[in-house]
């Protein structure tokens, strides 16, 4: 026992950095946990300060962008209000809204921190559980979707974007099939879905959509473009390229998006999956 | 000493900065992240005890890497940096050995030294980081040509500023 004692003594080194890379392992981990609030995180208040200090400078740069991008958004939303239309009904009807409940809420974000040259890439926002943002919630931009809210602390949230090798976004062809969305690491404006069979007809510039099956988004929330179309070597799926529409080098506002079905859908979901289960 | 502390203290504050603010910001085509920060450990004085040089690594690490939400990852490739450095300077070493009171900079101990001292720890930083970082073996090729172009940058990046931050140059 004197012996081992003697001997990690002279290699205390050794030692050291041993334990060292345990406490890097244990933060590592700590780190790619879901739904926990890891304390060395930059959603920590103090570097969530100068990050933003930061991208206030940012904001600067890309102001034209933005303006150009809010302008645009603008000027959608303009051709949607009831006003702007000529009225051409004859019939007159009062809304009864029960009928419709609101299914998605949105709340607008300042993107303070945000990188993508990383292989796993996070965003953090000023918006956090007093703005009643909760882990899950999705995140879009104008541009389109960006990723899933992983951690929130009192005013900050920290966002997976879809630059991330854990993200998979469900998403479809306007024609119906679906399949995961991956990143492969290399450009943040490329993506890949490869879970699509050889015999649907893709076409390049096929406008790719979110479904509604994660409950992240809400259905149609615009992806991207396909860029290429390739078969897989087997030659029975394809490995389709898209082009993300949300310039992720770029966000500097984003929305939050609740879907206030969420949790009905998901204990339904369970529920089901547990009762079959029991079945069989 | 009590200056020499102030300079480290300085030149850690100046280096993270910098990190955190401009070069992480910084978007080459995906395969580029010059990670200037591990020039504070390279440059650490020759007599500092290693299990110091250690424990500086392992604050430079989580410091910069809670930017990111990446401490662990940071902080382990750099005290596997502040790990491998001691055999690195054994190997490196001159015949008369390292004078006292001398850093590993190219001011003290020339360009060729430095270049070849500073290229075998950065790459070894960076293979760690990245490798790590993806924690997947099915993407070997792309992750290392990540590691030669980062490190390449980050080596043009200290030996740009070993220039532009050192006074006089010795005479060797």
């Amino acid at each position: 026992m004197r012996n081992l004692f003697q001997l990690l003594w002279n290699n205390n080194f050794f030692l050291l950095y041993v334990i060292l890379q345990g406490v890097c392992f244990y933060l590592i981990v700590d780190e790619q946990k879901y739904h926990q609030a890891a304390v060395l995180n930059s959603a920590n208040s103090s570097v969530a300060k100068i990050m933003s200090t930061v991208n206030e400078a940012k904001v600067y740069l890309a102001l034209r962008q933005n303006n150009e991008s809010l302008a645009l958004e603008n000027a959608q939303q303009k051709a949607f209000d009831s006003t702007k239309f000529f009225d051409t009904r004859t019939q007159t009807f009062t809304i009864k809204d029960t009928a419709y409940l609101i299914q998605y809420t949105y709340t607008p974000a300042k993107v303070v921190n945000n990188n993508t040259n990383k292989r796993n890439n996070f965003l953090t926002l000023d918006k956090g559980l007093a703005n009643g943002i909760r882990p899950d919630m999705g995140v879009i931009s104008a541009g389109g979707a960006v990723g899933v809210v992983k951690d929130v602390s009192e005013h900050f949230a920290t966002v997976q974007s879809l630059l991330h090798s854990k993200t998979k976004a469900s998403v479809r062809l306007k024609n119906g099939f679906y399949g995961p969305l991956t990143w492969d690491g290399v450009d943040p404006k490329f993506a890949t879905i490869s879970d699509i069979s050889a015999n649907v007809p893709v076409h390049k510039g096929d406008t790719i959509i979110t479904t509604s099956f994660s409950t992240l988004f809400p259905e149609g929330i615009l992806v991207g473009h396909v860029e290429k179309v390739e078969a897989n070597p087997a030659g029975d799926f394809l490995k389709i390229t898209v082009r993300l529409s949300a310039n992720f080098s770029n966000l500097s506002y984003v929305y939050i998006v609740n879907n206030k079905f969420k949790l009905e859908q998901q204990q339904l979901e369970a529920h089901t999956d547990s009762v079959d289960k029991n079945a069989n | 000493m009590l200056i020499d502390i102030f300079k480290i203290l300085l030149r850690f504050i100046v280096l993270v900065l910098v990190q955190v603010t401009l070069l992480n910001n910084i978007q080459l085509s995906g395969l580029v992240n010059p990670y200037l920060y591990v020039m504070f450990i390279l440059v650490l004085p020759f007599n500092m005890p290693k299990m110091v040089v250690m424990v500086f690594a392992m604050i430079t690490g989580v410091v910069v890497g809670v930017f990111t939400n990446t401490a662990g990852l940071h902080a382990a490739a750099c005290i596997t940096l502040a790990f491998v450095r001691p055999g690195v300077l054994k190997l490196l070493s001159p015949r008369e050995g390292y004078e006292a009171e001398t850093s590993p900079t190219i001011r003290d101990m020339g360009f060729r030294w430095f270049i070849i001292y500073s290229a075998i720890l950065v790459f070894i930083h960076h293979l760690v980081l990245f490798f790590l970082e993806v924690f997947r073996f099915n993407e070997v090729a792309v992750t290392f040509t990540r590691v030669i172009f980062s490190s390449f940058f980050t080596l043009l990046l200290i030996v740009i500023s070993q220039y532009l931050f050192s006074k006089t140059r010795a005479e060797r």
